[in-house]
């Protein structure tokens, strides 16, 4: 990490966030790129990557529910938490900054319908077969 | 009756409606001026054409701002400290904007806190680096080679990517015509704009111009600081400095406070105190404390570059009009600590006000006087803060316990930290005046406080 990098360094692999905790802020990459996946008994179910200035963990900011997925650094990726609290007590100054972010869930929420539309469309294409 | 009931009504009538009057309100084609491309100026124009284009209005932006970051020497200084404090970062990187390395020189990871008593290392209490030291322009004068970028070229750049157009002019006129403001600068015709944004700071002779105009707007007060930078190289730093700030609590008479802020190859030191003369710069450097943050050989006296800004330690009066508003230090700025942060905090209050409100006299005071209210209250709780934090560096009883508590907590596995947290947001700048005095009041601070300086005492 040189002297001027702002955040943590992960190493290739090293958890960031961990399905079922309870977060208390969420993560801006700085560099490099983190892998979203769901646990789901002994399975590992890929559902993204996540790259440079993007954000994630944003839910808890907003809600107090556990975290949804797993985060992970594939490769060296450098990440900077934003505080719950601060960011928080700045929104409440200024509520434009949030707008980002409902941007980004807003676009992630695109994409869910957009997979989702994928998927029954194979599972009709199936049936028919 | 009914008329008594519209009286009422009529302000939020009119805010539901979005201004006090449709011709204060921008639309497609207006015209917006920015006087000063530092901090302030460049992130109102980031912001403003930022929520212009997701409102779907297309602004015509210019930045008036003759330095040139590129440069090193005063040509392209900004006069500051440089630190990027730990909410500002956050906050901007929520915004998008993540600060690169190759504009950050260091992050800082610890304060060191040093007193005639002894030193105490604070280590942050987050688990990484976010806190920035840079340059505001490119450098000190006489600097071999540019390694960073400015800051405030950074900052410039990304209001120019997203469409604001810099003119490299000092503004030479200003004049109101028609109720709306003229701006001209040499070289450049005089042009008539809907809105004006005055960012210049307060080194400045720009304001001078807005005395004449009849608007009310009065300067801030302000006091002078003595910045000098010391070219010791990056590999030096990192021996005698690290990755620390180093501040000093020193009773040394008319000295209110000190840090040494290590940067790439240059370490910054920053006073704040009454009439900062030679004597009292050659003390502070002479004391056994500032000498152990230096190499043993090093010529203490040999300075690169050094300049006495003032800063404001007061508001403006007045700091907004119909088609007017003055934001950053010639506005309204954070008393010692994180003028950055104020610029961010004013500028986006002007740029929503301006956007989803108005632009008229009312607007402005009914969206950004709030902002501007609040730092002022802030920094009226902080004048007491900075009161207290003198009378410790006066009273010897009470640096024990400061030095005492500090060092418990810091060689402690418990993440109770009460006066680490304190100093540590009161040196970096990081939480408001008012949270950093209320949790100083707290009986379980207090208590502890009273214990560590009487056993401090007698240790």
């Amino acid at each position: 990490m040189s002297a001027g990098d702002l955040g943590k360094i992960y190493a290739d692999g090293e958890m960031i966030i961990r399905q079922g905790e309870v977060g208390d802020c969420m993560y801006v990459v700085q560099s490099g790129k983190v892998e979203v996946f769901k646990v789901q008994g002994d399975s590992e179910m890929h559902l993204g990557m996540i790259g440079e200035g993007d954000f994630f963990g944003e839910m808890a900011l907003l809600d107090r529910d556990v975290r949804s997925a797993s985060i992970r650094a594939v490769g060296e990726a450098r990440v900077l938490k934003v505080d719950k609290r601060t960011f928080l007590s700045q929104v409440h100054a200024d509520p434009t900054i949030a707008l980002r972010i409902v941007q980004k869930m807003s676009q992630r929420i695109r994409e869910l319908h957009a997979e989702l539309a994928r998927k029954k469309e194979r599972e009709g294409s199936h049936l028919h077969s | 009756m009914m008329l008594k009931i519209f009286r009422d009504l009529e302000p939020r009538i009119k805010e539901a409606a979005g201004s006090s009057r449709p011709d204060f309100r921008l639309v497609d084609g207006s015209r917006v001026a920015v006087i000063g491309g530092g901090p302030a100026g460049s992130l109102f124009s980031y912001f403003l054409l930022n929520l212009s284009e997701m409102s779907g209005i297309e602004i015509n932006l210019d930045l008036f701002e003759p330095k040139e970051f590129s440069r090193p020497g005063p040509v392209g200084c900004n006069y500051c400290g440089g630190i990027i404090s730990e909410s500002l970062v956050q906050m901007l990187a929520t915004e998008g904007i993540n600060l690169p390395s190759s504009v950050v020189q260091r992050g800082i990871e610890s304060y060191t806190l040093h007193m005639d008593i002894g030193t105490v290392r604070i280590e942050t209490p987050a688990d990484q680096k976010r806190i920035a030291a840079v340059h505001r322009g490119a450098g000190p004068a006489g600097i071999k080679e540019i390694k960073w970028r400015s800051f405030d070229g950074y900052l410039q750049e990304l209001a120019v990517n997203r469409g604001a157009r810099l003119i490299r002019k000092r503004v030479k006129e200003i004049k109101w015509v028609d109720g709306r403001p003229q701006v001209g600068a040499k070289g450049y015709e005089p042009a008539s704009y809907d809105l004006l944004v005055v960012a210049t700071g307060i080194n400045t002779s720009t304001l001078k111009m807005f005395g004449g105009l009849g608007l009310g707007y009065r300067l801030p007060r302000t006091t002078k600081t003595y910045i000098c930078e010391f070219h010791l190289g990056e590999k030096t730093i990192e021996q005698v400095l690290g990755s620390s700030m180093h501040v000093f609590l020193l009773d040394i008479p008319r000295l209110d406070f000190a840090a040494l802020i290590p940067k790439g190859d240059f370490v910054t030191m920053c006073l704040l105190g009454k009439d900062i003369d030679s004597t009292l710069v050659r003390s502070f450097l002479e004391s056994p404390e500032v000498r152990s943050c230096f190499p043993p050989d090093w010529n203490i006296l040999d300075k690169s570059c050094r300049c006495s800004p003032a800063i404001a330690i007061s508001g403006a009066e007045r700091p907004f009009a119909d088609r007017l508003v003055f934001i950053g230090d010639c506005g309204i700025t954070r008393l010692y600590k994180d003028g950055i942060g104020a610029a961010y905090r004013t500028s986006k209050a002007a740029a929503r006000t301006a956007i989803f409100s108005g632009i008229s006299a009312a607007d402005f005071k009914r969206h950004f006087w709030p902002t501007y209210r609040s730092i002022s209250f802030d920094n009226n709780v902080g004048k007491i803060v900075f009161w207290v934090t003198h009378l410790i560096q006066k009273m010897r009883p009470s640096r024990h316990g400061v030095l005492r508590m500090v060092s418990r907590e810091q060689g402690s596995a418990d993440n109770t930290r009460r006066m680490s947290t304190v100093l540590w947001d009161t040196f970096t700048g990081s939480a408001p005046y008012t949270d950093v005095f209320m949790r100083t009041l707290s009986p379980a601070f207090l208590y502890r406080f009273l214990l560590d300086t009487f056993f401090g005492i007698w240790s």
